[in-house]
């Protein structure tokens, strides 16, 4: 046993990391020793804790003190007056106006969050199989490889109603028993961690901060549709997830957990870990398994299912990192309990990766059936300050808008999909009014655009089509007819094309035209956008009344297209301006206004006679 | 590891190893760590403490620490916290008595008198 008498959780999730948590660990090392501590104090690297807006963020057992921003100058205090003389330093403490959020359970953002995938989390040391073992891990297979039989496992899975947390929401019991009653010598099981979403983070958080409990949920699905072989997949751009998954394997080898006959069960399984170099569309099942094969990641159409004819031509299971991280959890705590949280057709939890314009962005666990403005106002603490809620895009390039009118939509498979977004795998950008609707409709689709594998006609074609019209309208050379002339192709796109990427991404566009109309018809028709984000549809005006000529906006004008003088106040030359917003950042008076709508056309002469004057 | 069995105690020691992080311990025992605490001694006091309670594989007591709590004259002084009983203050701290206070107090529960400073 130690001597030990604090452990400091540091959180080396991806946010925190970047905000330089690893440096903060290695100054409190440093400092530690320097205080003769070294043998008191555990300094422990955990995956995620979520709130990766208030990173790095730090928690100190066993007062369960919970530290944000933590600065590398904030060190040498936090083990002064915490670590050795036993005062928690409240500076660094979360508040709201009136109160200190001393302990991470007084939070607001986790009060209404349950864990079951992300239960370890942010909690444990990911690269000690020791300390999962401590939470009870490896329990749930070592029951099921020793007490139950593959049926009872799937019967189980069935009975928790877990559906696959990738996106399509698929029943995961019947995918395992498709894969189970498929007859071969061989089967494989394959961790699906190629996850692309902008702005999604979860499997990236939940291979990082538990990758023993994926690999349970691994097992335990191989063990239960006969497959012997497992692959992780996780994305190049990953390294970190690709690391702890590899150190996983071989301490779990180590222990016996993996190799032949696991716990004397007669129950033999080993995985391993391929990368993916990156490409979007290697998340649908079947270009992943080409891409595991060694070919080039390209989908092929279904039938046959990979539960039939996958990897090697042999069944193979394909299961996402958080539908894997259900598993134990489940096999543990039962069937009744998962299926208890919930809607009548989505059980248990969902991640999200919460981001844009809302207070606490960061990584949430959820229970399905919460409503979107919960998870938004009560979870997410609301917008930041001084902007107004427009739009949610859930899903990420292959879901959809919402607005404020569907805030009260309680979050699952079915209800999503009614209102033209999607689950997807997870991620939920907030959007603020200053947010123009035909841009961010641009960007997701440039994004599928980018990302086609260009196998079928319909969605190499059909997308560049669409967004050739989306840059037309947002450049001022919309036509009338091109909203309809979008929703057509968009709706055959969806249609017609082989795989999930070209059938969800014409989404953003169609679900935009659905809820923000008027936004495209304003764009096109009077050439002017509604939140002055097309730099084509707006431009820069000095109020002449608010204007004190102080000449700053002149003088910081790239392109010297403002001109005048403390008597006539400033003007700006529209033909010449880039748009730069220069002027109205230092205008110490405000009186540089966006204006929707594209300058007037004369101005051209008038600008191009005064330059010659 | 062959059997469930060995997995569960590796499970039972690694949860020991784990244990600051659970709100579940019996007994506490809070070491006053303020300027003067230090200054008459209460590091090694602690590190004693937290020797003898390894020593002894009390996985259900917690150590930790606190600042400055006014009994200057009475330094180094520690606390045993425990559930519906009476809070225990010891004064006058060395690293032998508190060991002393490890052996009868927290593992045999009798209060060594001796070194009581207040109770309650």
């Amino acid at each position: 046993m130690s001597l030990k008498r604090t452990d400091v959780l540091l959180c080396c999730g991806s946010g925190c990391v970047s905000a330089g948590s690893l440096k903060i660990k290695s100054k409190l090392i440093e400092v530690i020793e320097q205080h003769g501590l070294s043998s008191e104090i555990n300094i422990i690297e955990t995956g995620c804790m979520g709130p990766c807006d208030y990173g790095p963020v730090m928690l100190v057992y066993p007062e369960g003190i919970f530290y944000k921003k933590v600065q590398v100058k904030d060190v040498e205090e936090l083990v002064e007056e915490h670590f050795l003389k036993g005062r928690p330093v409240k500076r660094l403490m979360l508040k709201s106006e009136d109160t200190i959020f001393q302990t991470k359970k007084d939070i607001p953002f986790y009060k209404n969050q349950v864990k079951v995938a992300l239960e370890n989390c942010g909690y444990i040391d990911p690269e000690k199989i020791d300390e999962y073992i401590a939470m009870g891990g490896y329990e749930a297979l070592g029951r099921a490889v020793t007490e139950m039989n593959p049926e009872e496992v799937i019967d189980i899975i069935k009975k928790s109603g877990l559906r696959g947390r990738g996106g399509g929401g698929f029943p995961t019991g019947l995918k395992w028993e498709n894969v189970k009653n498929s007859e071969s010598d061989q089967k494989y099981v394959i961790c699906n961690g190629d996850e692309g979403d902008p702005g999604a983070f979860m499997d990236r958080s939940l291979l990082e901060g538990d990758p023993h409990k994926i690999l349970e949920g691994m097992m335990i699905a191989a063990y239960a549709t006969g497959a012997n072989y497992g692959f992780f997949y996780i994305r190049a751009e990953y390294p970190l997830a690709i690391k702890r998954i590899k150190n996983a394997l071989s301490q779990a080898k180590e222990y016996g957990l993996l190799g032949n006959d696991i716990l004397g069960s007669g129950f033999s399984f080993d995985a391993e870990v391929r990368t993916g170099a990156g490409a979007f569309v290697c998340g649908e099942e079947t270009a992943l398994i080409a891409s595991i094969k060694g070919e080039r990641g390209q989908p092929v159409s279904k039938p046959p299912y990979p539960s039939e004819s996958g990897v090697y031509q042999k069944p193979t299971l394909v299961n996402n990192v958080e539908t894997l991280g259900n598993i134990a959890t489940i096999i543990n705590k039962g069937a009744d309990w998962f299926a208890s949280m919930g809607t009548a057709t989505s059980k248990g939890t969902k991640v999200f990766a919460l981001t844009g314009d809302v207070k606490n962005t960061g990584l949430v666990e959820v229970p399905m059936g919460i409503t979107l403005h919960d998870l938004i106002f009560e979870v997410g603490g609301g917008m930041v300050a001084g902007k107004k809620f427009k739009a949610v895009q859930l899903g990420g390039p292959s879901g959809g808008c919402l607005t404020a009118d569907h805030l009260d939509t309680a979050i699952d498979y079915e209800s999503l999909r009614e209102k033209g977004a999607m689950m997807g795998s997870g991620g939920v950008i907030v959007m603020a009014d200053n947010n123009c609707m035909v841009n961010i409709a641009k960007f997701f689709l440039e994004f599928s655009l980018d990302e086609s594998c260009g196998k079928c006609t319909p969605c190499r074609v059909g997308l560049k089509e669409m967004y050739t019209i989306l840059e037309n309208i947002t450049a001022g050379k919309g036509r009338s007819g091109d909203i309809e002339k979008l929703e057509n192709l968009g709706k055959t796109i969806s249609g017609t094309s082989l795989c999930g990427l070209g059938q969800a991404a014409p989404n953003p566009v169609l679900s935009t035209i659905r809820y923000f109309r008027q936004e495209y018809e304003s764009h096109i028709e009077a050439k002017s956008c509604p939140t002055c984000v097309c730099l084509d549809l707006m431009h820069f005006d000095i109020d002449k009344d608010k204007c004190i000529g102080c000449s700053l906006c002149a003088q910081k004008c790239p392109v010297n297209c403002i001109s005048g003088s403390r008597e006539e106040k400033y003007t700006i030359h529209q033909a010449d301006c880039i748009k730069c917003g220069n002027c109205q950042e230092v205008c110490p008076v405000n009186a540089v206004d966006k204006i929707s709508g594209a300058a007037e056309k004369e101005e051209k002469l008038n600008s191009v006679a005064e330059l010659y004057q | 590891m062959k059997t469930l069995e060995e997995l569960r105690k590796i499970r039972e020691k690694a949860q020991n190893e784990m244990k600051l992080r659970e709100s579940s311990n019996r007994i506490k025992v809070v070491v006053g760590m303020g300027t003067s605490g230090i200054a008459m001694g209460a590091r090694e006091v602690m590190k004693a403490i937290l020797d003898e309670v390894a020593k002894r594989q009390l996985s259900d007591v917690l150590v930790t620490q606190t600042g400055e709590k006014g009994l200057s004259s009475k330094e180094p002084v520690v606390d045993i916290i425990e559930q519906g009983k009476p809070t225990i203050t010891y004064g006058n701290m060395t690293p032998e008595k508190a060991r002393k206070v490890v052996a009868e107090h927290i593992v045999n529960g009798a209060v060594i008198d001796d070194f009581v400073v207040t109770r309650g």
